[in-house]
């Protein structure tokens, strides 16, 4: 008998009944699963990807799970965050989390962490933990938890997702590549479309967290191939999975050789975009009117163009009457439509786009136009209660 | 004809398509063709400077095409040239 087998925790009666469909299983058997029970697992989010990725692991019996998440349950995440529900409205993610998987499996520890990671708390939060699965929907703390990863040397379990496709991934195991080999800086901000406008298919994280869930698993066991050195690309519309060859970069700034970065450093500013989303998209002060201003300007008939900035199929969902339509891709080309002398109201759902929206034109000269605070969802608020908020 | 795929993030740029056939010997001629078609692509993938952007990842079937000849690589007619987005939940760009 091996060291690690001799220090691997005993199974009660109970727990070998509750696994008894992997301990059928050849390459996972008693000593498998009780390496899942020394295991310790730390997911970062507990949203689209971190939903399937902590109910598996808690059903499979990981010894240890940590979840980090600072956010709390809102209604427009039941569409695909699915370890959560109705009832947990409003309470943090965490403790919804937490309660359902203990509810799943009380065998196992779960530590909270309600809080975001940053660059500050991370190696504390980390440090009791064997690997990381990447639950984020963003790219600051996709490059921490990458850097993260590497500067402790666990294992990163990668997954990611827009609309249809899903990547996945294992950076940093088995002497492989790690993110930044693959993606060395992050896209400009002005080149990534905001949460409000990607949307995604509900199930897709379903599908993806339940590989990076597969993943972690293997990696605890010791079995199979894993997905280092590989990234699987899944498109849904297709019904395609593929897959593409990953390669460490020689030059890469965190996990090469001669390394850049040594420590963690400020991946907003890396980024050049926030960790998270702000709901209330707002472009200052001077350049904002709310949804009651601009609702007493309409009443007093005044002359206003009021531009939507959003996309053809989301004005189908709300529209402010007599608005027009001009996406915010095509604000740039079509600028010649507008009128500098005009007063000009830009909204789009929350009010991130009608911003960038309002720099564009601010930079071509215009300066009597205004960006609706909190975007139409704003509006359907406090102003025309009988409209939906999306 | 080399095909090029196209990832949803860049497909509003490129008519909605998800994959384009091109004419190229080579990586840079069928990005060169693809942007004449979809001027909006340009820059997605390409700085001011007239460089590919460093965050632009293109495969050549499996294969970075970093790890291979750059944008010089030769493509056959049945290579599927691939660009592979960074994605981020509801962010994403090429």
């Amino acid at each position: 008998m091996t060291k690690e087998q001799n220090t691997l925790p005993d199974l009660s009666n109970e727990e070998i009944h509750r696994y008894s469909r992997h301990l059928l299983i050849p390459d996972v058997g008693l000593e498998g699963q009780k390496k899942l029970k020394a295991a310790s697992v730390l997911v970062v989010g507990t949203g689209g990807l971190g939903s399937p990725v902590l109910l598996y692991l808690a059903a499979a019996g990981v010894g240890r799970i940590g979840i980090v998440d600072y956010d709390t349950v809102d209604f427009t995440n039941l569409q695909r965050q699915v370890i959560h529900g109705e009832s947990r409205l409003g309470d943090l993610k965490t403790d919804s989390a937490r309660d359902r998987m203990l509810d799943i499996n009380p065998e196992i520890q779960v530590d909270v962490y309600n809080d975001s990671l940053t660059s500050e708390n991370a190696f504390e939060i980390a440090g009791p933990y064997d690997l990381i699965v990447d639950g984020t929907d963003n790219f600051p703390t996709r490059y921490l938890i990458n850097d993260l990863s590497v500067l402790t040397g666990k294992p990163n379990v990668y997954g990611s997702i827009f609309r249809f496709d899903g990547q996945a991934s294992v950076f940093n195991a088995d002497g492989g590549p790690c993110y930044r080999c693959i993606f060395p800086e992050p896209p400009p901000p002005g080149l990534v479309p905001s949460c409000a406008e990607g949307g995604v298919l509900g199930v897709l994280p379903g599908t993806i967290g339940s590989i990076q869930a597969t993943e972690a698993l293997k990696l605890i066991l010791g079995i199979g191939e894993n997905l280092s050195g590989k990234l699987l690309l899944y498109d849904a519309l297709d019904a395609s999975f593929e897959f593409v060859n990953l390669e460490k970069n020689p030059d890469c700034k965190v996990c090469s050789d001669h390394p850049e970065v040594t420590e963690l450093i400020d991946y907003e500013a890396f980024c050049g975009m926030p960790a998270h989303d702000h709901e209330e998209g707002t472009a200052g002060e001077k350049w904002d009117i709310t949804a009651s201003q601009l609702e007493e300007k309409l009443k007093n008939e005044e002359d206003i163009r009021l531009i939507d900035v959003r996309e053809p199929h989301e004005q189908e969902i709300s529209n402010i009457e007599g608005s027009e339509l001009i996406p915010m891709g095509e604000v740039a080309s079509r600028m010649s439509e507008l009128d500098t002398a005009d007063e000009i109201v830009l909204y789009c759902k929350s009010g991130t786009r009608s911003t960038r929206a309002l720099e564009i034109l601010a930079s071509a000269g215009f300066r009597k136009v205004k960006n609706l605070k909190g975007g139409i969802n704003a509006w359907a608020r406090d102003v025309e209660e009988d409209m939906p908020i999306y | 004809m080399p095909t090029l795929k196209i990832p949803t993030p860049l497909r509003p740029y490129a008519d909605g398509k998800s994959k384009i056939k091109v004419q190229g010997q080579n990586v840079d001629e069928v990005l060169q063709k693809m942007i004449q078609e979809h001027p909006d692509l340009r820059k997605h993938l390409y700085a001011d400077s007239g460089e590919l952007r460093p965050f632009v990842n293109l495969f050549l079937n499996e294969d970075n095409i970093r790890q291979l000849q750059g944008v010089e690589t030769k493509l056959d007619e049945e290579d599927t040239l691939k660009i592979i987005p960074s994605i981020a939940g509801g962010q994403a760009a090429i």
